[in-house]
């Protein structure tokens, strides 16, 4: 027996990936799932954007203010009828294989996005009607019709270059080894176990990055992500559990950092699901009326997150502030199903089964209890509710969306009739109407209107009871310096140390 | 003896068959596809069209198994549309961890119940059987992912010994890899050793009272040698029996265990793989473990059988 | 337990063929199982479940779904004697309460087990040949997918929920009972007395009904009972993985599930759930072992 058991511990170090270096100038960074591909073009999880930031640099970013900064373009502007957009590139950066990002460069990799089959992009930026190089380092990008938020797309993964000729080389496996302009390059990935990094040393800007090596590994599970910061496994977490913020603070060694996120957690109401009794907009006034969206972040958040009544948080430039967020009000409640003539409305609320969400739906039950509701749950996987929300098989659906820096990210997919991410089957022409207006001029204040005239039809229709938003925490230990809070909840690598 | 094992070798490819349509048709009744679930936040119709027609997936049940057994019999166990990697490589990855966790979980199961199996035939009715058999009652009651669950409260939060999780290779750190695995190889072993215990106590109590073992006591030969060369070599043939099945049950996942100390093993590789519709990748493994599963079971039998010819008719 | 739980048989349940059975019979069944003191115990922890789970309403402190936002994971106290859970309910009453969905997947899924595994065993025994050939073989390739795959897939396919789940379980147990009755019916039909009944000219049927049946009774029973146990485990598994029992109502698998987020924060969320399971579990496979040891005849001395 024991010559068996040497065996099988030779044969598992021998099949095992030996990883040589040494622990030194190694960030860890815990994830909470395992990314999709690391093509920029395909992806689309929230912890590929984390590992994105480290591989690859967009046109532009993101600042605090929600307003784009220069990256590689250092300089853009748009044309009087809003059409035409010119870019002018950084110049002297190169790709993690030594090829030039030039303008033919950023050409190919948009027209990638557009044009790649299966690509998550081409929606995003699909008013881009040509791109054209006018020299080395500029660009002059063409809309069929105006559209407001492309800059605010390029601040994500659809500004993200890559190198043409790794691209032309692995085609649809460029995630295998991904090839961008991003402070490090790509060194392996065992799926499920970890995504490593290094130094780019030909990175624009090598002085601002001091960390020779990054280790992405996914945990899913809240609480042992938490372990192993807490045990020196791991140097940084993301997505820190609220009701573990407390036993953070108290910890010497840890720090956190924290920031409102762009998206919205909400019920998303099916207002063409016939015979349900949420098919009435009084029963969904009625349902919003008898929820305090303070006690589910209290009971189910410890008070982190913030509640909120539209697509974007209170706290957001875009928020319109002549609908603040409503008073839990029973009574109203009552008297609308009352006017409804359905007294004791029965609702199955869709929830998906992770950590939280079945709490957050507990809660909601125990509150419209009090107004009349009979609200159970149904604890579906991820796929599962993505297809009973596609397939309008259900009746309400507590959803969150991760949020995009332009406002329009947040309501057009959701709001404007047909489309892909519209379960609530909402279909209303004034919307409609407000949804287009935002997106043909880049003017704030125009934009802002419209902002107005959406969350008036919207906010009383009621297709989407918006809740709270999440503040996205991240927990790391002192020896990191130099952490900066951005709203898009990614972490920048530029300026971060470890001793 | 050959034939015996040509016929039982023979009877294994229909089961294999089966047990592939069955996970393959259950896949394909779980609401969703791949596309649904990977069709990302923005959930783009041209690309959820597009990978349901990249994968096959807008064909005809049996056109699509067609697809992917053609694909088993040239050896290519198809790809992880997921992970983007063939499912034959993750079970390259992934095997080694497996392994070495089913490795470990049998020698805590032996080093547990064997000789607790030995001492209680040993002595039938004393303390120390009655201690055993509770031992064996624990491990098959407890719940693995409650143990697993306290183990983590005492060892990892509370005195701060053991990492709660994070599987290192073995490659990197073996001190650290031991100490990643210390506890899920606990838990499993546990509850394999009571299973161990009670097989030993039956063999041995068997043997011990057979009579060439009686006519060595009486010569007066020590108890202890009794038991270790004579009786010990005799009960060996049920234990390694049941060892082989068990190991065949750890080598397809230990899920829960897995999924509470996050080791990348088979187990959470299946689950994973089954939330996301990664069809591919489920059929690939349970494929594999099946197909050992039914190795082993065959390895039992011809053991069996070797001892008891009587059973070379079944 | 075992992970994968339900595909090995639990303990040492290896077929055993009994005798017919003779007058007296159960007091002298009774006698030999009540000699164990673990089976006893076993048995009356098994009644007081049973008490729990029938009379959940009236022991209960509190309402297993009321929830209270002012004592929300509230240390065990006089007036929550187990605590609180995270949405402020009583983890002992809803301990009480999932006493029920425990005891009823343990049961239905092991009779569901029973009322498909019993007949396909017979048939599969008794009718030899292609169709004993064809059901094996669906058997064995049960056996060889895991079985937490199989139920996962299943709970996943027919939705989740606490009757889903019993179904998952159930189904995913037969190919034990298939197997058992199978060689425990081929052991039986070998015997003398079933020879007789044949030369006399009785229908198989009726062989099958009245004089093997009778005889396969004891080994299935021992086996149902450890499966109960097994299943109380998958139940909680399930659960566990959200496949089971759905919120707000408690089950002891999801109430682990929730509390393995709060472990440093509210571990008595996940110790009593647990040692339930653990009692339960331990319960029914005490009582296993009593009916086997009582039921064989090696041990008739």
């Amino acid at each position: 027996m024991p010559r068996l058991f040497t065996a099988c511990l030779l044969a598992g170090l021998a099949l095992s990936t030996p990883l040589a270096g040494a622990h030194a100038q190694t960030l860890r960074f815990g994830l909470m799932e395992d990314p999709d591909a690391l093509d920029p073009t395909l992806a689309r999880t929230f912890a590929g954007r984390m590992v994105f930031a480290a591989l690859c640099d967009k046109l532009v970013d993101i600042g605090p203010d929600l307003k784009p900064v220069p990256q590689l373009a250092t300089e853009w502007a748009w044309s009087d009828d809003r059409k035409v957009l010119t870019l002018r590139l950084r110049p002297g950066v190169r790709f993690h294989d030594g090829e030039p990002v030039d303008a033919a460069a950023v050409k190919y990799s948009l027209e990638r996005h557009l044009k790649l089959p299966g690509s998550q992009r081409r929606g995003e930026i699909a008013p881009i009607d040509a791109v054209e190089a006018v020299d080395d380092l500029a660009l002059k990008i063409t809309l069929k019709t105006p559209f407001a938020p492309l800059l605010a797309q390029f601040t994500d993964r659809a500004g993200m270059i890559v190198s043409p000729k790794a691209a032309e080389r692995l085609g649809d496996k460029f995630a295998t080894a991904p090839v961008c302009a991003g402070p490090y390059k790509f060194v392996e990935r065992v799926p499920q176990d970890r995504i490593v990094v290094e130094k780019f040393d030909d990175y624009w800007n090598k002085d601002a990055i001091q960390i020779r090596r990054i280790e992405f590994r996914p945990i899913p599970d809240t609480t042992v992500r938490l372990t192993n910061l807490r045990a020196g496994q791991l140097d940084l977490i993301e997505r820190l559990a609220p009701t573990d913020l407390p036993q953070v603070k108290r910890d010497p060694k840890l720090k956190v950092g924290q920031a409102y996120e762009l998206g919205f957690s909400g019920i998303v109401f099916n207002t063409a699901r016939e015979g349900s009794p949420v098919a009435d907009p009084r029963v969904r006034a009625a349902f919003e009326a008898a929820i305090d969206r303070n006690a589910i972040t209290q009971v189910v958040y410890n008070g982190e997150y913030l509640a909120g009544n539209q697509w974007v948080s209170p706290k957001n430039p875009n928020y319109v502030t002549d609908y603040p967020v409503p008073k839990r009000d029973v009574a109203k409640a009552k008297a609308l199903l009352k006017e409804a003539g359905i007294e004791k409305p029965s609702i199955t609320m869709m929830v998906y089964a992770n950590n939280d969400a079945p709490q957050v739906g507990q809660v909601i039950q125990a509150m419209t209890r009090e107004a009349g509701f009979d609200v159970k749950l149904q604890a579906t996987d991820f796929t599962t509710s993505l297809d009973q929300a596609d397939k309008g098989n259900f009746e309400a659906y507590l959803y969150n969306w991760s949020g995009r820096p332009d406002p329009d990210g947040n309501t057009y997919s959701f709001l404007a009739c047909k489309t892909p991410l519209n379960y609530s089957r909402y279909c209303n022409q004034e919307a409609d109407s407000a949804m287009n207006a935002e997106r043909l001029t880049t003017d704030p204040a125009e934009r802002k209107a419209a902002w107005k005239r959406l969350a008036g039809r919207v906010l009383t229709d009621k297709p989407l009871v918006y809740l709270f938003h999440r503040r996205l925490l991240w927990a790391y230990s002192q020896k990191l310096t130099g952490f900066g809070e951005y709203p898009d909840g990614l972490v920048r690598f530029t300026g971060l140390k470890l001793d | 003896m050959l034939r015996f094992l040509a016929r039982r070798l023979a009877l294994a490819v229909p089961t294999l068959v089966l047990a592939s349509m069955i996970i393959f048709a259950l896949q394909q009744l779980l609401p969703g596809d791949t596309a649904t679930a990977l069709s990302g936040e923005e959930r783009d119709p041209e690309v959820i069209a597009f990978i349901r027609a990249k994968y096959h997936l807008d064909r005809p049940l049996p056109v699509r198994y067609a697809y992917w057994a053609t694909g088993v019999l040239q050896g290519d166990l198809g790809e992880s549309i997921r992970l983007q990697k063939p499912v034959i490589e993750l079970i390259r990855e992934k095997l080694p961890v497996t392994l070495e966790l089913a490795c470990l979980a049998m020698l805590v199961a032996l080093v547990i119940g064997v000789p607790m199996g030995i001492l209680s035939a040993v002595r039938p009715g004393t303390w120390i059987d009655g201690l055993a058999n509770g031992v064996a009652l624990w491990g098959l009651s407890v719940p693995n992912f409650w143990l697993g669950i306290l183990m983590i409260l005492l060892f990892s939060v509370q005195l701060g010994w053991l990492p709660a999780s994070g599987y290192v290779p073995p490659g990197e750190s073996l001190s650290e890899n031991l100490r990643s695995m210390a506890m899920p190889a606990f838990v499993l072993g546990n509850a394999i050793a009571a299973v161990m215990m009670r097989h030993t106590r039956a063999a041995m109590l068997g043997v011990l009272q057979s009579d060439y073992v009686r006519t060595a006591r009486a010569k007066g030969v020590p108890t202890a040698r009794v038991v270790l060369r004579h009786a010990l070599p005799n009960a060996a043939i049920p234990i390694i029996t049941l060892g082989a099945l068990e190991f065949g049950q750890l080598l397809s996942g230990a899920v829960l265990t897995e999924q509470v100390f996050s080791v990348p093993g088979f187990g959470k590789l299946m689950v994973d793989a089954v939330f996301n519709r990664d069809f591919a990748t489920v059929q690939g493994v349970v494929i594999c473990t099946a197909a050992t599963y039914i190795l082993l079971n065959l390895a039992a039998d011809l053991a069996s059988a070797l001892v008891n010819p009587k059973l070379r008719r079944a | 337990m075992s992970e994968a739980g339900l595909s090995t048989p639990a303990g040492l349940a290896a077929p055993v063929a009994a005798p017919p059975p003779e007058p007296g019979a159960l007091r002298a069944f009774w006698r030999r199982f009540s000699r164990r003191r673990g089976a006893l115990a076993g048995l009356i922890v098994v009644a007081l479940l049973a008490v729990l789970a029938l009379g959940a309403e009236w022991i209960a402190p509190y309402d297993p779904t009321a929830t209270d936002w002012g004592a929300v994971r509230a240390a065990p106290d006089l007036a929550h004697l187990f605590g609180t859970d995270e949405v402020g309910r009583d983890v002992l009453s809803r301990i009480v309460f999932g006493t029920r969905a425990s005891l009823g997947a343990g049961l239905t899924s092991v009779a569901l087990a029973v009322a498909l595994g019993l007949p396909l065993g017979m048939l599969a025994g008794y009718a030899g040949g292609v169709i004993d050939g064809a059901i094996m073989r669906l058997t064995d390739a049960l056996l060889a997918i895991p079985f937490l795959i199989l139920a996962i897939a299943l709970a996943a396919f027919l939705g989740p929920s606490l009757t889903n789940a019993m179904v998952a379980i159930g189904l995913s147990a037969t190919s034990i009972f298939v197997r058992l009755t199978r060689a425990q019916v081929q052991a039986v039909a070998a015997e003398e007395f079933v020879e007789a009944a044949r030369a006399v000219g009785n229908p198989p049927w009726r062989i099958a009904l009245h004089h093997i049946l009778p005889n396969i009774v004891p080994a299935i029973l021992v086996q149902a009972t450890l499966t109960i146990a097994a299943a109380i485990i998958a139940e909680a598994s399930l659960s566990f993985l959200g496949l089971g029992q759905q919120p707000p109502e408690p089950s002891w698998g999801s109430m682990l599930n929730t509390a393995k987020n709060f472990l440093d924060q509210a571990p008595w969320m996940a110790i009593w759930p647990g040692l339930s399971i653990f009692l339960a579990v331990l319960a029914f496979n005490l009582v296993g072992d009593g009916l086997r040891d009582a039921l064989d005849p090696r041990e008739r001395r």
